[in-house]
């Protein structure tokens, strides 16, 4: 038993002999995490996370390695099922920054589960930047944390923009969820560019949460001021029947949505005619004529056979900033590559220009999208 | 006027689908003294089954109406053969959690279910949707129709339980259970039939529910079951006639509280349940007893 147990110290030694002359050896690779739910009920979204950033790793292969100052180094990128939840997404972080020493965490895609992970990454000073995580509290944790989609309000101003700049409406109708910070933050900045913008906004109707079915009060007293457009910031099992009840009143203002109304269901329950031409916010779309994003949905399409979604690109640039702050960083180290992603500013990315602001929110562009005979399609690009 | 006439119409329509929801709490209250907790699902179950009935089966308004009060009737029998009939000598505690747990095994079976699930579906249009306009009051084929069938139903609970030999069994049932069996009236079928009736009501209400408001889910019935519940309380539960008129007086108050603010229309049912709490414990038509000990 004795003997068994120090042949087994000796092997544990010797092994960990190679591990130090392994990294020794190869001091020069950098290791980035990647966080997304590989496995569990949102393994679709980490499907398209994984995907994007394969495009990188395959072009960092094709380079053979990132390019910093003039030496190409190579980049080892690691990814850890966090299977959509807090728990594990703070043990992956644990995982990552404790073993694997990587510089930089891409992901997850979550709020919630980014902000179980992100205090680690802050007090270990690792930046990290979460995908698709629209929720404010994500960068308010500390400043090594960053996003690399726009926040939820943002849609407001960009809805209000379109309103106002593209559609030239001079009046405008709010109907809202004041039971959901979502609704009530694109709300007030619809209300607030709206009107700095010229526009006038003139009717806002409130209701009470999500279980209310029965819109017709807010809704009469909306047609009664009949405004030009109409905008309804409100969750995706709310839109169809505030839409239908509005087009049966006889409300005939352009409808305008936040990114909820992304989801088939909206015309399927509304009905197609009831939505027809009704525009909404996205982060995304494949058919941008932006040639970065056609660059990237070709090759994208190329390699997996499908359209990229939101996810994709989302994590695609996420990737792009960390790699862009490497390269920039003063010395490659958490501190370092996060004082240079802090820094970024005009970096052109596929779903439009980034610059961060000095909450580490990204400024930058959003689509419109409309339905067309039910299925969305591009409008427009509107940037900050 | 003519805001008042809208809302008037609005109010009506919310308030017959509650009267009728709420006509099935009252009943089976006044009967076996149980608040059926899962009653507000029968009108989901109905819904449902009046959604497949059309999709599947090709159906028109008349016929899917009658099927799913039928199907959703016997589901309201099985459920009280097989949950509370058992507990009918236990304390009421025992019966009244059993009926919340009938409650979540009606919300929950059906999400498990793949060809159900758990996302909201949109209910077809069986009613061609014509718009009205009168005294500068604007309606439509769909509200009119709901409202005429609803108090149709409920008239014809009346004359069942007034003038028929069913509804005097009931009524005895109701009035002394024991001495009704000794009299030589079979209370287990009594029972049953009120259980079909509620539950089929229930369905019925849940078909205008999602006529009017085309979108269901299967956790469609728990505010409104929440709201026929305040409106059978509001009447006095257990009295009938009591029951439609609380549920024509939630559905308006919450039109009109609505319209002054929107929270205010959200929270109102309540308000008023603790309000006739406080007041008039017996609610507007109810009879105060004394219980025997």
């Amino acid at each position: 038993m004795k003997r068994l147990l120090c042949m087994l110290v000796a092997v544990a030694m010797m092994l960990s002999l190679f591990g130090c002359s392994q990294s020794s050896n190869t001091a020069q690779e950098i290791k980035i995490g990647v966080v997304c739910p590989v496995s569990g009920q949102s393994a679709i979204a980490g499907e398209y996370i994984k995907n994007g950033i394969s495009l990188i790793t395959d072009e960092l292969e094709k380079n053979g390695g990132l390019e910093v100052k003039g030496k190409k180094i190579p980049v080892k990128v690691i990814v850890e099922d966090n299977e959509a939840t807090p728990e594990k997404t703070a043990n992956a972080y644990r995982k990552l920054i404790d073993q694997d020493k990587v510089v930089a965490i891409v992901g997850p895609d979550m709020s919630k589960c980014i902000l179980a992970g992100g205090p680690i990454a802050q007090s270990s000073k690792v930046p990290a930047i979460g995908t698709f995580t629209t929720n404010e509290k994500v960068t308010q944790v500390g400043d090594f944390l960053f996003r690399a989609c726009f926040i939820d309000p943002f849609q407001g101003k960009v809805a209000a923009k379109y309103a106002r700049g593209s559609l030239n409406a001079n009046t405008a109708a709010i109907l809202y969820n004041n039971a959901d910070d979502y609704s009530k933050g694109l709300m007030e900045n619809f209300k607030k560019v709206f009107e700095e913008m010229g526009g006038k906004v003139v009717e806002i109707q409130a209701y009470g949460g999500s279980d209310v079915k029965d819109y017709n009060v807010q809704l009469a007293k909306i047609k009664a001021a009949n405004p030009e457009v109409l905008f309804m910031p409100n969750l995706f099992s709310e839109v169809p029947l505030q839409a239908k009840q509005a087009r049966e009143m006889g409300i005939t203002a352009k409808f305008i949505g936040g990114d909820s109304w992304d989801s088939p269901d909206v015309p399927k329950i509304a009905g197609k005619d009831i939505v027809e031409g009704a525009a909404f916010i996205s982060a995304f779309s494949p058919e941008d004529p932006n040639p970065l994003t056609k660059d990237f949905v070709t090759k994208y399409k190329a390699k997996f056979n499908v359209n990229p979604n939101s996810n994709a690109v989302l994590a695609y640039e996420a990737m792009k900033i960390v790699l862009k702050g490497v390269q920039d960083a003063e010395k490659i180290d958490g501190q370092g590559v996060r004082d240079a992603m802090a820094k970024i500013k005009d970096f052109q990315l596929p779903s439009g220009t980034v610059t961060f602001d000095e909450n580490r929110n990204p400024i930058k562009g959003a689509v419109v999208m409309a339905y067309k005979d039910g299925v969305p399609v591009y409008v427009t690009s509107i940037n900050p | 006027m003519e805001t008042f006439l809208q809302l008037l119409i609005y109010g009506l329509q919310l308030g017959s689908i509650y009267a009728l929801i709420a006509l099935g709490y009252t009943m089976v209250y006044g009967i076996i003294g149980l608040i059926n907790f899962a009653h507000g699902d029968f009108l989901m179950v109905g819904a449902f089954v009046a959604l497949f009935a059309v999709t599947l089966f090709g159906l028109g308004f008349v016929p899917a109406l009658l099927i799913s009060m039928i199907i959703t009737g016997l589901l309201g029998v099985s459920i009280e053969r097989i949950a509370y009939k058992p507990l009918r000598k236990r304390p009421r505690l025992s019966a009244l959690i059993t009926a919340i747990g009938v409650s979540i095994v009606l919300e929950n079976f059906p999400r498990a279910l793949p060809f159900i699930g758990p996302a909201p579906r949109p209910f077809p249009q069986m009613i061609p949707m014509v718009k009205f306009n009168v005294l500068g009051v604007s309606t439509n084929s769909v509200q009119l129709i709901m409202i005429a069938l609803s108090v149709l139903l409920m008239v014809m609970l009346q004359i069942i339980v007034t003038k028929t030999q069913i509804g005097r069994k009931m009524r005895a049932v109701s009035l002394d259970k024991d001495a009704a069996s000794l009299m030589g009236i079979n209370v287990n079928s009594v029972i049953s039939v009120t259980f079909f009736i509620g539950a089929s009501l229930a369905a019925a209400g849940g078909i205008f529910y999602a006529s009017t408001y085309p979108m269901i889910d299967v956790y469609m019935g728990i505010v409104l079951g929440l709201k026929a519940f305040i409106a059978a309380v509001l009447g006095g539960i257990g009295n009938i006639p009591g029951a439609m008129v609380g549920g024509i007086i939630m559905g308006i108050a919450e039109i009109f509280a609505t319209s002054i603010n929107s929270d205010l229309g959200y929270g109102i049912g309540f308000v008023i349940l603790i309000f006739i709490l406080l007041v008039r414990p017996a609610g507007i038509m109810g009879k105060f007893t004394i219980e025997k000990v």
